[in-house]
């Protein structure tokens, strides 16, 4: 069987669809793991010792483990304890605490970098320690680390290719689907990789935008 | 908790270890061709050769690994590419992996001094010379660090050819919570031999790593 990309006009507005599903939950997903990342990190960081722990473990576990396997357990867990979510949402929310650990990583190191004279001249300005962290410390942390974070936005457009498995229609699933009915995987699953790169490449450039700015305001 | 069901079905997951262990080991070794062939490229003389690696990473490192198996497997028939389901999935993380590694690489490599080559050429040595016995012997110290890193990531990629119907650790969990509705405690079982080897391969790279630095 040749090669035939003449098909594929007829089944582009799956493919969109599928594309929009991607944008979508890619966005949601990255939001999820960003304030995540922060909740977490100031969890690691600050709480008392009995909740640090068992939730460093967790964290541990998160960035060992793979996110496929990560994503049947949120998936079919779920369901087990009687919370039958959609699919894009189990989809969502593994995505999105998956990244969040790793978010958090980085996050903590950049709260850890800031300057503890920030801290004290925010308490010594009476600030509490929560409005310091949340008003002083915390906003310069995640400048900091905006441009590593973009980075894991990266990755987590492209792990959102995984949530086709859990049965979410996005575009890797959307492709799947025409390939049930044309039998033609080469020339759809191309498609479906160009349009990842493309998202990919747009990706790129904001954050080079960002990171410009970011230089520039320093 | 179902202990019982766990350790009736925990003979198939270390069994199912043992794949992705071989696949690991089999992806590290193709990717870390990939990835010093893809670094020779990209710092060669050559423009060809440079936009070759250049688009090599560019294209493997912007689109999901997923797809890039799915075409491989997939869509390889179509093309004259017939493989089996495992050597897909060697020869596609592989791939994937090697696009990584070639920036491990390269960075490593560019962060010996420039110097070092001059000084090396002054000293009578021919470029290749200066390359192999100066450049790389310095940057191979830099690389085990960041390589353990994409090794990290090869060894969680691997669930991947779960997709394909390769059974590893993340397809005989999907399967036996499929079956036995049970998948926290499958989810702990793959979970735990996951981060064994991930935790031993971990200690590996370090060791190695103290071994490589000059003290």
């Amino acid at each position: 069987m040749g090669l035939d990309f003449s098909i594929i006009p007829k089944y582009m507005d799956i493919i969109l669809l599928g594309v929009a599903w991607t944008i979508g939950i890619t966005v949601a997903a990255a939001l999820l793991s960003f304030v995540g990342g922060i909740i977490f990190a100031v969890i690691a960081l600050y709480a008392p010792w009995l909740i640090r722990q068992p939730f460093r473990l967790i964290e541990w576990v998160f960035m060992g483990t793979p996110l496929l396997l990560q994503l049947f357990l949120i998936y079919f867990g779920l369901v087990q304890i009687g919370i039958d979510l959609p699919a894009f949402v189990a989809g969502i929310i593994g995505l999105g605490l998956h990244f969040a650990v790793y978010n958090s990583e980085l996050i903590q190191t950049a709260i850890l970098a800031v300057d503890k004279g920030q801290m004290e001249a925010a308490r010594t300005l009476g600030l509490s320690r929560t409005q310091a962290l949340r008003k002083v410390v915390i906003p310069q942390a995640v400048r900091a680390v905006i441009p590593p974070i973009g980075n894991n936005m990266i990755a987590l457009l492209k792990d959102s290719a995984l949530v086709s498995v859990i049965g979410v229609s996005e575009l890797t699933l959307s492709a799947q689907r025409v390939i049930g009915k044309t039998y033609r995987p080469f020339e759809f699953y191309i498609l479906a990789a160009a349009f990842y790169y493309v998202i990919n490449l747009c990706m790129e450039w904001v954050q080079r935008k960002i990171e410009r700015r970011i230089s520039v305001s320093r | 908790m179902d202990i019982e069901l766990m350790l009736k079905v925990y003979p198939f997951f270390l069994e199912a270890a043992w794949v992705t262990i071989l696949l690991s080991v089999l992806t590290a070794i193709l990717g870390l061709i990939c990835g010093t062939l893809g670094a020779a490229a990209r710092l060669s003389r050559f423009a060809v050769l440079r936009f070759l690696g250049a688009a090599y990473v560019s294209v493997f490192r912007g689109t999901p690994a997923l797809i890039q198996l799915f075409i491989l497997y997939f869509g390889g028939p179509q093309i004259g590419i017939q493989l089996d389901a495992f050597e897909a999935g060697v020869i596609g993380l592989g791939i994937n992996a090697g696009a990584y590694m070639t920036e491990t690489i390269r960075g490593a490599i560019i962060a010996i001094d420039k110097g070092q080559r001059e000084a090396a050429r002054t000293l009578g040595l021919s470029s290749w010379q200066a390359t192999y016995k100066v450049i790389l012997p310095q940057a191979a110290r830099l690389m085990v660090r960041p390589l353990g890193v994409n090794l990290n990531m090869l060894i969680k990629a691997t669930a991947l050819v779960a997709a394909i119907a390769v059974v590893e650790l993340t397809y005989t969990a999907q399967r036996y919570i499929g079956s036995t509705y049970k998948p926290f405690e499958m989810f702990l079982l793959a979970g735990i031999l996951y981060m064994i080897i991930i935790y031993v391969t971990g200690r590996g790279v370090a060791w190695l790593d103290r071994k490589v630095q000059i003290t």
